[in-house]
């Protein structure tokens, strides 16, 4: 099987996620949160934070960071990574924006 | 053929714009005389500055100023300018091209420069007389006419080009309004806060400005009358101008059968799909990007004339672009990615009292964005930084300030303030300097900030320079003087909490990019800490009028229930003072039971809390609680959560008056109010206390003679009993001082200071002297209070449950499978 084979799969328009705002994507394997900054980045990370599995996607986004809801644990958008003196890290995913609508990679965001 | 220019190529251009005559010109500078060329161009008349409209419609420009290639110059290099005549097909077989008055053109090599058409809106009346794109000399002199016999005109398009079409026909005398779709102008260029300022400088010039505003039609019999908005407004309009954006325009290659996406696809070299045929300017889409601005033009002009010259070039790699918006007055500047960054990886700087407004935006040491308004002398050296990928680790602490800064060491700010003469300014707002504060402090023998700022003035406005003001006291005083222990709201800003509110009062500040501007925000868009509690501030202090931002708002509150450990959620109906019915249990029992819900528990505040409901549910769940009476218990809330009652004298046989009553009362007073940190208040029926009202925010203990109010209580991480603040004979009186008690404590409090935290900041006495002695205060409070629940009346779920915010609830996608359609690139 190729593994490297990639699957943009479209998610809908951007304004479907508000500004320094979230939304999810449900695929078999896990839940993956949508974020979109305010100058309209978006970035794909496993919603759950590597502290206690918080749904990432419900913190408050600010800059390129989300705070998690549960333990204000800062994750970084891009990374996945904690900041600051917490050690973790989401697993992030392939995303990107094409005339103004979501792409998610489904290749490697529905594989094992 | 016969011709003397036997071995000279024969290159056509099809396009007569700037990128053409760029190319061109680089062209005849590396291999003059290689060529025979034809240009097609569909305007009439010679090649001319498109940038340099806007001064041309605001009249501080001819036409004549902005031509760049006359008569002469086409002469003189031999080219052959066919104006007016329009390419209209190519034979890619036969070398040819046609145009439209039928003549046919042969090449050996062909470049496309058709660059771009004007996007207009496809909404009914769009092609009434009177509506215009701006994009052309022929728009402008429209304009110019429309201008000329005054009335209004509206601009559909806040970017670049429509901001500088409004400013040119308001210059002209006509009444403009910008219609822009989005929520913040030029948004493609600038971040929130510059915005605001320029939101600001343009409505300074009788311009309005309507964002988040959709044009549903363009009305008029015969000619433009008006714009109709999807709200249902229609705006008077003797001119409407759509700049909306451009596309590029790629007809004929995509008739030719060349690769066209969103423009011409070309190669690093400028080549489309077929190798004879080269494109350049606005038409082309190069590596995904389509540009619409000058540079990236003159840069691809560049390596084409190269490539066309036969030089060995290197490619065309992209560009990085720079804005600077055309309006007398209005100094803007945007470079590179700007997107919101790391708070380690953006250096903000503000100065409300110029309006000035600069973030530059690093990765990994280097520039990669900036963004100025009012002041953007430094904007080409910061880009050229950006286009070099200079490191400047070694200048981040000074990069800000500009070019001319660099060179100096990093500075003691200590040091730096000693070092400053008498006469330097050290608060901008209230033009205070050095010397007046060095001597306000030796003469008056003051000793702290407050002090100072009482005296005068410095720091006392937007609060920026409250640093430098506290440096000039140490080192004025030296040892005598110890910071006292002020704690800045959070690392957005030197302000406390108080301070913060007291200048969103006094300033009138309505909305989060006004209060970062105007208080000089040290970062872009705030932190998890600040933008909680400066939502909370705008929604106290402006009720119904300022727009709550759910992305400053916690989750809980966002989503108007508690999320778990699981991220499932928990909702707690209100009980009003912890009454309940059959029917209402009933209705619980049958909401437990349709949704599954694990847990059911009475909570502490007498009411029931419905554990372990899955988000999705929520609006469901919500739907079917109001179908009985039962609306949201804001158990999520910094707000009211509950009024917890004993029986009282309706049954309690030690009962002196309607406790039950009172607390209903209370609650049905209060509930769905925001506040600082969440508020329990208690009504105990007897001295006795059932009801714990000595533990609570506010609780009221009933007595024979009337009602005792107890405020700043605290029954969790602290516990404190309750002051007693006073005593007043009616049930009335009791619902008017706790509620401007609340009130107060609304307007004054820092936010997630729970109620005794305050009183124990303020002191009980001032509390007392302002609800219970001074009756006037009392009242006022009382009616303030009265007119921010207007704003609060609609219960959150009833809304939520009808489809608002629907996006909170739903996922974006949910995908069982792989599905069987998808889209491969």
């Amino acid at each position: 099987m190729d593994v490297s084979r990639q699957y943009w799969f479209d998610l809908g328009p951007l304004s479907s996620i508000p500004k320094r705002g979230a939304r999810t994507v449900q695929v078999p394997r896990r839940e993956i949160a949508v974020f979109r900054t305010a100058n309209d980045e978006v970035f794909a990370l496993e919603n759950r934070c590597p502290h206690k599995g918080g749904p990432l996607s419900e913190g408050i986004v600010h800059g390129r960071k989300v705070a998690c809801p549960l333990h204000n644990w800062i994750i970084d958008l891009e990374s996945g990574d904690a900041t600051g003196a917490d050690h973790g890290c989401a697993r992030s995913f392939p995303i990107k924006i094409e005339n103004d609508r979501i792409f998610i990679d489904m290749g490697v965001a529905a594989a094992a | 053929m016969t011709s003397p220019n036997k071995c000279r190529r024969k290159l056509v251009v099809v396009g007569n714009g700037m990128a053409a005559g760029r190319m061109l010109e680089e062209l005849f500078a590396r291999a003059p005389g290689g060529h025979d060329v034809t240009i097609f161009g569909a305007e009439p008349r010679v090649n001319y500055d498109r940038i340099m409209l806007s001064p041309v419609l605001a009249g501080d420009k001819a036409f004549a100023d902005i031509v760049i290639h006359d008569e002469d110059w086409y002469a003189g290099h031999g080219v052959d300018l066919r104006r007016g005549d329009k390419v209209v097909a190519i034979d890619r077989a036969a070398r040819t091209v046609t145009t439209a008055s039928g003549a046919s053109e042969p090449y050996d090599t062909l470049v496309l420069a058709t660059g771009s058409d004007p996007f207009v809106i496809p909404v009914p009346g769009k092609d009434l007389p009177g509506v215009v794109t701006f994009r052309d000399l022929d728009d402008v002199e429209a304009m110019l006419a429309a201008a000329g016999r005054g009335g209004s005109a509206v601009v559909i398009g806040g970017g670049l080009l429509g901001l500088e079409a409004a400013a040119g026909l308001a210059a002209k005398g006509m009444t403009v309004t910008v219609v822009h779709l989005m929520p913040i102008l030029m948004e493609r260029q600038l971040d929130q806060n510059a915005a605001y300022l320029l939101r600001k400088a343009i409505e300074k010039r009788g311009i309005t400005v309507e964002t988040g505003a959709n044009t549903t039609a363009i009305l008029g019999d015969g000619k433009v009358e008006g714009v109709r908005l999807d709200d249902g407004r229609t705006l008077p309009a003797d001119l409407v101008v759509m700049a909306v954006g451009i596309r590029p325009n790629a007809a004929l290659a995509k008739a030719a059968g060349l690769e066209v996406k969103r423009g011409v696809v070309v190669d690093d070299h400028l080549a489309t799909s077929d190798a004879n045929i080269f494109a350049v300017g606005e038409c082309v889409e190069h590596r995904g990007a389509c540009y619409g601005l000058v540079a990236p033009l003159y840069e691809m002009a560049k390596v084409l004339a190269g490539r066309i010259a036969g030089e060995p070039v290197p490619g065309y790699v992209g560009s990085v672009t720079s804005t600077k918006l055309k309006v007398t007055g209005v100094d803007l500047f945007s470079a590179g990615d700007f997107s919101e960054g790391d708070d380690n990886d953006e250096v903000v700087l503000r100065d409300p009292a110029r309006g000035v407004y600069k973030r530059v935006i690093l990765r990994d040491g280097r520039i990669v964005g900036a963004v100025l308004y009012g002041d953007t002398a430094d904007g080409s050296w910061y880009f050229d930084l950006i286009r070099k990928h200079a490191d400047v680790s070694d200048m981040r602490e000074t990069l800000i300030y500009g070019q001319a800064f660099q060179g100096g060491g990093v500075l003691d700010p200590l040091a730096a303030v000693a070092a400053l003469s008498d006469d330097a300014e050290i608060c901008g707002c209230n033009g205070v300097c050095k010397g007046t504060i060095v001597q306000a402090i030796t003469t008056k023998g003051l000793s702290g900030l407050d002090e100072v700022r009482a005296v005068t003035k410095a720091s006392a406005s937007c609060g920026q320079c409250t640093s430098k003001v506290e440096a000039v006291l140490a080192v004025t005083l030296g040892d005598a003087y110890s910071a006292a222990a002020r704690k800045p709201m959070c690392k957005c800003t030197e302000l406390t909490h108080e301070e913060v509110r007291e200048r969103i009062d006094a300033k009138t500040l309505k909305s989060v990019p006004a209060v970062m501007q105007e208080l000089g925000w040290k970062t872009s868009c705030g932190c998890p800490s600040c933008r909680p509690a400066l939502n909370y501030y705008l929604v106290a202090a402006w009720p119904g009028e300022y727009r709550d931002d759910p992305q400053s708002r916690y989750v809980n509150e966002r989503v108007h229930a508690n999320i778990q450990k699981d991220g499932t959620f928990s909702v707690v109906p209100r009980m009003w003072g912890g009454l309940t019915t059959p029917d209402e249990l009933r209705a619980i029992a049958d909401v437990a039971d349709r949704f599954k819900i694990p847990t059911v528990k009475v909570t502490g505040g007498q009411r029931i809390d419905l554990i372990g409901v899955r988000k999705e549910d929520l609006p469901a769940v919500w739907a079917q609680l109001n179908a009985s009476g039962l609306v949201s218990g804001q158990a999520y809330a910094k707000g009211l959560r509950t009024v917890k009652t004993c029986v009282g004298k309706e049954w309690c046989r030690f009962g002196t008056q309607d406790s039950m009553g009172l607390g209903v009362k209370m609650e049905r007073l209060m509930c769905g109010s925001w506040t600082p940190a969440k508020v329990k208040l208690a009504v105990s029926g007897c001295p006795r206390n059932c009801a714990e009202a000595t533990v609570k925010d506010i609780g009221v203990i009933c007595v024979d003679s009337g009602y005792d109010i107890h405020v700043a209580g605290a029954a969790g991480l602290h516990v404190r009993a309750t002051d007693l603040l006073g005593h007043v004979d009616t049930e009335e009186d009791a619902l008017e001082v706790c509620a401007a008690v609340l009130q107060a404590y609304r307007e004054q409090a820092a936010y997630l200071d729970r109620l005794y935290k305050w009183v124990d900041k303020i002191g009980l006495d001032t509390l007392r002297a302002e609800v219970i002695d001074d009756l006037a205060n009392r009242r006022a409070l009382y009616d303030r209070f009265v007119v921010a629940q207007r704003a609060v009346r609609k219960d959150p779920w009833a809304e939520r449950a009808a489809g608002h915010e629907l996006h909170e609830f739903t996922p974006l996608a949910k995908l069982a499978i792989i599905p069987p359609v998808l889209v491969e690139v």
